[in-house]
């Protein structure tokens, strides 16, 4: 829904700070560096692609194999441990969104019986001329799921990208 | 009405949807389009598509009938069946679609590996699906004895022959075409008829709902019954009687009606006079006027039904085959989601209106609570409040629409079944999926005929408790919890299913209930939901060896973006 595709790190980090307070933030991103680091790999890297060799005189390590860039679709396609933590990371976001919606939902809606058996005298409250159940059960309620719903698939589609965006990093 | 206009509506839709559903035919040549038309549907048709699948005759005629009868309770019908597009989105959607599974079996069979959760979930696809079918065929005896008087059981044959021929001849794709022409030509016949409804409401000096009686009748007015009622009359009145009252027969004759029940037999008009209060069929609660203007006053334990009802209807949706199949025509996930936004616009839309329809009822047409066919309300109000020619061609507009919607429901519904039947009980083929829409649709034709009748969108409430003990878990536990046994889904789905369909045949073969049996019996869902939810988690967990090897594998398949180029896995279902 948002243009948001500027690929560059720090459109990412300042996007990745708004959504901090958001039930369905990108926390993967931290998760996920955190455990590369710490030896989540654990095949031997492939052979870095062949390059022409540059020469330089001043270091004496010229002929250490750069460590190459995994990508994080194959560790998922692998299912190495640091592919099952992507994974994970990204169904616990999507899922806490989720959860979150449908938490809020069971609130608004579940409440409301129990709000006009506990207060009668909201049954017979009167708005434009009509009873306000009617007016909240037949009318607003309609136009509440579809901003509901249009907030939700926003944030869903960006936890997608961001996820994206990580495990496609090289 | 006149019967003439009435039957040349019906006509109308039916050589309609026929042309449409022909127009799709030469497209739609191997199984796979039979199937969901190659997923090649806009996201646009798709979601009207989808809005005119999901509107059936509980939406269309059902729910302004409920509200007649029990009032502001039953407003929580549509809401429910919005807002489980809702709970549908958040929780299943994308992932449900790219898990590339065409049916609600095929799911069962991608996620956790056995053919025995696959043909458990077939069987309750197909026991859902003919509760469905059958008040839908039901209405559309209702609607065609309302205009015609005819007998009650043409309606049905005509639609379930014309699904028949459509989906035989077309298979899915044709359905997508007539499905969207269907929700436009639904919303069409609701709303312009509202707009001179409430034109002639304000003509009349906008008359209110806010008195503390039952409602009267308030002209003079000669009520037929077509077949025989039990009514309760409250205070002693005198009628004019044509037929059979109390097994008297009287022809025209001036008859005292003393409080206390009365037996009219078919075929009698009885006269009342102006003022009188309105006797109410038996089955249906005497409320006044303000009670009914009230939320929790409908029903019994109406604080458990609302629940009840809450539960079964968000819930539900999601696990309606029909529905679902509809989700396998986008794209890719991220259309899905974008769809089902789309379709809680249309449905919203929608939904505005049977209110208003129900609430004119009780003004205008109080009688229906005397014959008990509050089903008749939208078909009756154009007629009676509006008049003259306009108001018969606004009759035969919500005639069409009323058919456009068994057409459009049966037709979705009788695709799933035919299915799911043509792929897991018969061989599968274009030729048994042939003969599975024969089987699909006649089942519950001979059901419609032979059970007692209820209000419609009660027996659709009780398709969606059944939904939603047995498919909402399976879906949400599916999608989300990695722990999930095929024991644990199959002990879910046996005992969710199980006990809701067991409510569902007391309710359609025994009864009338009362008290607490009657509540728990009518609304299954609020006990039923957690057991099957219950149920399925403890055995998941008792059984771990039983969780499926390529769970991970699925985990990919079902929430990575199609952006990303990953492995998959290679589950197919089997019909492609």
């Amino acid at each position: 829904m948002t243009p948001d595709k500027d690929p560059s790190g720090a459109a990412r980090g300042e996007r990745a700070g708004r959504d901090k307070d958001l039930p369905g933030s990108a926390w993967w991103e931290r998760a996920a560096r955190g455990e590369a680091t710490d030896g989540g790999r654990r095949r031997t890297a492939p052979k870095a692609p062949e390059r022409p060799r540059r020469q330089v005189v001043t270091s004496p390590r010229t002929t250490a194999a750069r460590r190459p860039r995994y990508p994080a679709t194959m560790e998922i396609d692998e299912q190495t441990r640091l592919g099952e933590v992507y994974m994970r990371s990204l169904v616990r976001t999507q899922f806490r969104l989720a959860l979150f919606v449908c938490t809020v939902l069971s609130c608004l809606i579940g409440g409301l019986p129990l709000l006009f058996l506990a207060v009668p005298g909201l049954r017979e409250t009167r708005l434009l001329g009509l009873p306000l159940p009617w007016v909240v059960l037949a009318g607003l309620v309609y136009p509440a799921f579809v901003a509901g719903a249009w907030l939700y698939v926003r944030q869903a589609e960006r936890n997608e990208r961001h996820f994206a965006d990580l495990v496609e990093r090289r | 009405m006149s019967a003439g206009l009435g039957v040349s509506a019906v006509v109308v839709v039916v050589v309609a949807a026929i042309l449409i559903g022909a127009f799709g035919l030469r497209l739609s040549r191997t199984t796979s389009d039979f199937y969901v038309a190659s997923r090649s549907v806009s996201p646009l048709w798709n979601a009207s598509a989808i809005g005119g699948e999901y509107l059936s005759a509980a939406s269309f005629l059902g729910i302004a009938g409920l509200i007649l009868a029990y009032g502001a309770d039953m407003l929580w019908l549509p809401v429910g069946w919005t807002g489980g597009y809702l709970v549908l989105l958040v929780l299943v959607s994308a992932p449900l679609r790219r898990s590339g599974a065409y049916t609600l079996p095929d799911f069962a069979e991608a996620r956790l590996e056995s053919m025995a959760v696959r043909r458990m979930a077939s069987v309750l696809v197909v026991l859902i699906g003919w509760l469905y079918l059958m008040p839908q065929f039901q209405s559309a005896g209702l609607v065609l004895r309302t205009i015609t008087g005819g007998p009650a059981w043409v309606g049905g044959l005509l639609v379930a022959v014309v699904v028949a021929v459509n989906v035989l001849s077309g298979g899915m794709r044709s359905i997508t075409f007539v499905q969207a022409f269907q929700y436009w030509l639904k919303l069409t016949a609701l709303a312009l008829p509202v707009v001179f409804l409430l034109f002639a409401w304000h003509g009349h000096g906008k008359p209110g709902l806010g008195r503390d009686a039952p409602p009267v009748f308030t002209d003079p007015v000669t009520v037929t019954v077509s077949t025989e009622v039990s009514v309760r009359v409250e205070r002693p009145v005198e009628v004019t009687v044509s037929g059979q009252v109390d097994g008297r027969a009287a022809r025209g004759e001036r008859i005292t009606l003393r409080p206390g029940p009365h037996t009219i037999a078919a075929d009698t008009t009885v006269g009342f006079p102006a003022g009188a209060p309105v006797p109410h069929i038996e089955s249906l609660p005497v409320l006044t006027d303000h009670e009914w203007a009230l939320p929790l006053h409908g029903r019994e334990h109406p604080l458990y039904a609302t629940y009840s009802l809450i539960l079964a209807t968000f819930l539900g949706t999601m696990g309606l085959p029909h529905v679902l199949v509809r989700f396998y025509t986008n794209p890719d996930g991220r259309a899905a989601r974008r769809t089902t936004l789309v379709v809680l616009t249309l449905l919203g839309a929608f939904y505005l209106l049977p209110a208003i329809y129900g609430a004119l009822g009780r003004l205008y047409t109080p009688e229906l609570l005397m014959t008990g066919r509050t089903d008749a309300v939208v078909l009756t109000l154009p007629g009676r409040l509006v008049g003259g020619t306009a108001g018969e061609l606004l009759g035969a507009l919500v005639t069409a629409g009323a058919f456009a919607a068994f057409l459009s429901t049966s037709s979705g519904l009788a695709v799933s079944v035919a299915g799911v039947i043509g792929q897991d009980i018969l061989r599968g083929g274009v030729r048994s999926f042939r003969a599975a829409t024969l089987l699909a649709v006649t089942v519950p034709l001979a059901l419609a005929m032979a059970a007692r009748s209820l209000a419609v969108a009660d027996v659709v409430g009780l398709a969606f408790a059944v939904a939603a003990s047995s498919f909402c878990p399976l879906l949400v536990l599916g999608i989300w919890w990695r722990r999930l046994s095929a024991a644990g889904a199959m002990a879910g789905l046996l005992t969710g299913g199980g006990l809701a369909s067991v409510a569902v045949i007391a309710v359609i073969t025994g009864g009338p209930y009362t008290g607490w049996t009657g509540a728990l019996l009518a609304q299954p869902a609020a006990w039923t939901v957690p057991i099957s939810f219950t149920v399925m988690i403890v055995v998941s967990l008792l059984t771990p060896g039983g969780v499926p090897l390529g769970v991970a594998r699925t985990m990919v398949r079902l929430h990575a973006p199609e952006t990303l180029n990953v492995n998959r896995g290679d589950w197919r279902p089997r019909s492609s």
